[in-house]
C-alpha cells in the first residue's frame, strides 16, 4: 500500500473502512456508529417527552411507554455515550502519547464491530416488535415475568456490545502502559490520556460482572436457570447487586474521559498549564477506586438495614471530595488566563455549573434517609440527566468542536457552533431543573401519564419543550457538519492555534503511520513547550527515520462479531423453533473458525520503507 | 526489517549477573523450604484438631490456615513469580486492587445478602 493519496472506488473504499485496523479509522466508525445511537436514543426522548407534555396523553400506549424508556436508557448509555467516547480516545489517545497506533490493532477493529452488532441486535427489537420493558436497569422481578422476546434482545445485544467494550478498554491500559513514546512518564501525560486509562481500569474491572449478571438472566430466561427465581431457591436481590456493582463503575467509565475532555479544553483556551495536575491525576485515580465501593446507594429502600446504608452513604459523600478538587482546578486553570470563549470553551463554562449542581443533588441522594424521600420520583430523573447530559453530552459535544479538524481535517464553523451550545444549553436546564421540583411534588418516575389537577401539568410542560430546543441543538450541529464537509476546507496541524499536547503537532487528519519518526517528550503539555523554544516541527524527533511496521488490515473481526450476532438469534428462538439450536450452533462455529483462521494464519504486517517515509516528509515540507 | 545487533557482555556486566542469579537462586531455595515447612505445620495442626490434642480449636487453625495460605500466596507471587523485580509495579496495582475488590464485594454480600 502506497501512502501517496489515491482515488479509490466506492468498493475500494468500503471495503477498506470494513476492515480497516487503523485507529483513526476506527475513532471516525465509533463516532459515526454512536452518533446514530446517540439520534435513535434521541428519537426516543422525544416521544417521551410528547407523551408527557399534557395530562392524560394517549399518544403512546402505556407497554409501548416501558419500551421506550427501556431503550432510551440502554441504547444512551450503552450505544451512544460509550462508543462516541471510545472514538474519541481512538483517535487522540495514542496521538496523545505519541504512538503509531493502539496496542492490539486488530482486537480494537474487533471491539468495534462487536459494539456495533450488539447495538444492531438490540435495536432489532423495534422490528420484531418485543422490545425491552423492564427499564435500563432490567432488575430481576421485572425482567423475569416480561412475556416475549423483550428482554432476551437487551440480555444477549448487550453481552456482545459489552464484550466489544470490555476489549477496547483491555487495548488501551495495554496502549497507554506501553506505548509511551520515550520521555512521556505517567505524569507527563495530558489529562485525558490519564482519564482513559483510568476509566479503561474501571472497565476491566466493571463489565464482568455484568457480563455474569447478563448470562444469569440469560439462563433464567432461554435455559431454565433459577438464580434469580425466589421461589425456586434463588434471589431476586441478587440481580440488583451485580448489576450497580457494573453499573456505578459505568457512570463514571461514562463521567471520567469527559473530565479528561474538559481538561484538555479548559488548559488549552485558557492558554495556561492546567492548574494542580498531579491532584488532577491523583483525584481521578481515588474517583476511580471509591467508584467501586458505592453501588448499594442504588438499593438503599430495598431494606438492606441500617449498618449497610450507613456505609454506603458515607463512602457515596466522599467521593464528593475528589471531584471538588477537580472543579477548583479547573476554576483556578481559568483564574489568570488568558482566556479564549471558543465553542468548546463555551461548553466547558456551562459544564461547571450544570455538573455541579448535578453532583450536589447526588450527595443528597446519598444521605440514605432523604433518599428514602427522594427514590423512585422525578428527582432522581433530574439528578441523574444533569451529571449524564450535563456532564458526559457536553463533553462530547465540547469535543466534537474541540478534535473534530484532528479527526477530520476540517473546522466546524464556531458561529453556528455557539448556536447549537446555546440551544442545548437552555433546553436541557429547561428540561430537567423544573423535574427536580416534579419530584418534590410526588411525580414518580417511570409513569407513562398521569392525572390532571395535580399541580404536575405546567412544569411537564416546560420540561418538553426544552427537550425540543434540545433537539434544535442537534439539529444545528448537523447542519453545521454537513455545511463544513461540503465547503472541506482543509486546516493546518494546529487549527485552534494553543494546541498543548502531541496530536497538534502533527496534520489534520494524521497520515496513517501518525509520526514519521517517534517523538521525545521533554515535559507536560510538550507541543506547548516546543512552541515556547521556537521550534516549528512541532515536536523534537527521538530517532533517525526508519522503516516503520505496520499491521494489515482484516475483515476477520467482522466475521466473528457477525457469528456472535447469528448465533444470539439462534439462542433466543432456540425452544420454540426447530431452526434455533441448529442456527446458534452455526453461529458459534462460525465464530470460532474465524478465531482459529486468525490464530492459524500468520499475518506479520508489512513496512513502509524509509524512502518513502523521506518523500512524504519532502512533500509535505514542499506544500509548507 | 529490524536489524539483528549481536551484543557482548564485558566481563564485569557477566560477573555481576552470574552474582545475582546465585543470590536469586539463593533466596528462592530457601523460599521453597520456608514454604514447605508452612505446609507441613499446617498439616500437623490439622492432625492435632483432628486427634483432639488440647488447645487446637476450630477457632484457632481456620484462621491460621487462612493467614499461612496467604503467606504461600505472597511468596509465591514475590519470589517464584519475580514480582518483586522492576517493572512490576502496574501489573502489582492491578492485581492488588482487583483482590481488594475481590474480597470486599463477597464481604458485602456475606453480610447484607446471606446474612
Amino acid at each position: 500500500m502506497s501512502s501517496v493519496a489515491q482515488k479509490k472506488g466506492f468498493g475500494a473504499t468500503l471495503w477498506d473502512w470494513l476492515t480497516t485496523v487503523d485507529h483513526k479509522k476506527i475513532g471516525i466508525l465509533y463516532f459515526l456508529g454512536g452518533g446514530f445511537f446517540f439520534v435513535v436514543g434521541g428519537i426516543e426522548a422525544m416521544l417521551i417527552r410528547w407523551q408527557l407534555h399534557k395530562p392524560n396523553n394517549d399518544f403512546v400506549s402505556a407497554g409501548l411507554f416501558n419500551d421506550l424508556i427501556t431503550m432510551h436508557g440502554t441504547t444512551m448509555i450503552f450505544l451512544a455515550a460509550m462508543p462516541i467516547l471510545f472514538g474519541f480516545m481512538n483517535a487522540i489517545v495514542p496521538l496523545q502519547i505519541g504512538a503509531r497506533d493502539v496496542a492490539f490493532p486488530f482486537i480494537n477493529s474487533l471491539g468495534f464491530w462487536m459494539f456495533f452488532f450488539g447495538g444492531l441486535f438490540l435495536n432489532i427489537s423495534w422490528i420484531y416488535g418485543e422490545v425491552p420493558d423492564a427499564g435500563w436497569t432490567s432488575y430481576a422481578s421485572l425482567s423475569l415475568a416480561s412475556p416475549g422476546h423483550g428482554i432476551d434482545f437487551y440480555a444477549i445485544g448487550l453481552q456482545i456490545a459489552g464484550g466489544g467494550t470490555l476489549m477496547a478498554g483491555i487495548n488501551f491500559l495495554v496502549t497507554i502502559i506501553n506505548m509511551r513514546a520515550p520521555g512521556m512518564t505517567y505524569m507527563r501525560m495530558p489529562l485525558f490520556t490519564w482519564t482513559t486509562f483510568v476509566a479503561s481500569a474501571m472497565i476491566l474491572f466493571a463489565f464482568p460482572p455484568l457480563t455474569v449478571g447478563l448470562f444469569f438472566l440469560t439462563f433464567d430466561r432461554m435455559f431454565g436457570g433459577n438464580f434469580f427465581h425466589h421461589a425456586m431457591g434463588g434471589n431476586t436481590i441478587i440481580w440488583e447487586h451485580i448489576f450497580w456493582i457494573f453499573g456505578h463503575p459505568e457512570v463514571y467509565i461514562l463521567i471520567l474521559p469527559a473530565f479528561g475532555i474538559f481538561s484538555e479544553i479548559f488548559s488549552t483556551f485558557s492558554r495556561k498549564r492546567l492548574f494542580g495536575y498531579p491532584s488532577m491525576v491523583f483525584a481521578t485515580v481515588l474517583i476511580g477506586f471509591l467508584g467501586f465501593m458505592v453501588w448499594a446507594h442504588h438499593m438503599f429502600t430495598v431494606g438492606l438495614g441500617p449498618t449497610a446504608n450507613a456505609i454506603f452513604a458515607v463512602a457515596t459523600m466522599a467521593i464528593a471530595v475528589p471531584t471538588g478538587v477537580k472543579i477548583f482546578n479547573w476554576l483556578l486553570t481559568m483564574w489568570g488566563g488568558s482566556i479564549k470563549v471558543t465553542t468548546p470553551m463555551l461548553y466547558a463554562l456551562g459544564f461547571i455549573p450544570s455538573f455541579v449542581m448535578g453532583g450536589v443533588t447526588g450527595v443528597m441522594q446519598g444521605a440514605a434517609p432523604l433518599d428514602y424521600q427522594l427514590h423512585d420520583s422525578y428527582f432522581i430523573v433530574a439528578h441523574f440527566h444533569y451529571v449524564i447530559v450535563g456532564g458526559v453530552v457536553l463533553a462530547i459535544l465540547a469535543a466534537t468542536h474541540y478534535w473534530w479538524p484532528k479527526m477530520f481535517g476540517t473546522m466546524l464553523h464556531e458561529g453556528l457552533g455557539k448556536v447549537t451550545f446555546v440551544f442545548f444549553f437552555i433546553g436541557f436546564h429547561m428540561t430537567f431543573l423544573i423535574q427536580h421540583w416534579l419530584g418534590f411534588w410526588g411525580m414518580p418516575r417511570r409513569v407513562w401519564t398521569f392525572m390532571d389537577g395535580q399541580g404536575w401539568n405546567m412544569a411537564n410542560f416546560i420540561s418538553t419543550i426544552g427537550a425540543i430546543l434540545m433537539a434544535v441543538g442537534v439539529i444545528v450541529l448537523v447542519i453545521n457538519i454537513i455545511i463544513t464537509s461540503v465547503k472541506n476546507v482543509r486546516v493546518s496541524n494546529d487549527p485552534w492555534g494553543d494546541g498543548r499536547t502531541l496530536e497538534w503537532a502533527i496534520e489534520s487528519p494524521p497520515v496513517f503511520y501518525n509520526f514519521p519518526t517517534t517523538p521525545l517528550v521533554r515535559g507536560l503539555d510538550t507541543v506547548w513547550i516546543e512552541k515556547m523554544e521556537g521550534n516549528e516541527a512541532g515536536y523534537t524527533a527521538a530517532e533517525p527515520v526508519k522503516d516503520i511496521h505496520m499491521p494489515n488490515g482484516s475483515i476477520i473481526p467482522l466475521f466473528m462479531s457477525l457469528g456472535l450476532f447469528v448465533a444470539g438469534f439462534g439462542a433466543m428462538f432456540r425452544t420454540e423453533t426447530s431452526w434455533g439450536l441448529p442456527v446458534l450452533i452455526i453461529g458459534l462455529a462460525f465464530t470460532f473458525v474465524c478465531m482459529s483462521a486468525r490464530s492459524l494464519i500468520d499475518d506479520t504486517g508489512y513496512y513502509i520503507k524509509k524512502d518513502e517515509l523521506l518523500r512524504d516528509m519532502k512533500r509535505k515540507g514542499g506544500q509548507a | 526489517m529490524a536489524e539483528i545487533e549481536v551484543y557482548k557482555r564485558t566481563p564485569a556486566e557477566q560477573a555481576m549477573l552470574k552474582k545475582r542469579a546465585k543470590q536469586s537462586m539463593k533466596g528462592q531455595i530457601m523460599m521453597f523450604s520456608l514454604m514447605i515447612f508452612l505446609t507441613l505445620i499446617s498439616f500437623s495442626m490439622v492432625v492435632a484438631f483432628e486427634s483432639g490434642v488440647a488447645g487446637f480449636s476450630k477457632y484457632f487453625i481456620v484462621p491460621m490456615l487462612m493467614l499461612f495460605a496467604a503467606v504461600q500466596v505472597g511468596l509465591q507471587l514475590y519470589y517464584f513469580m519475580h514480582m518483586s523485580e522492576k517493572g512490576h509495579g502496574i501489573p502489582q496495582m492491578f492485581m492488588f486492587t482487583g483482590a481488594l475488590f475481590g474480597f470486599l464485594i463477597p464481604l458485602t454480600f456475606a453480610t447484607i445478602v446471606w446474612w
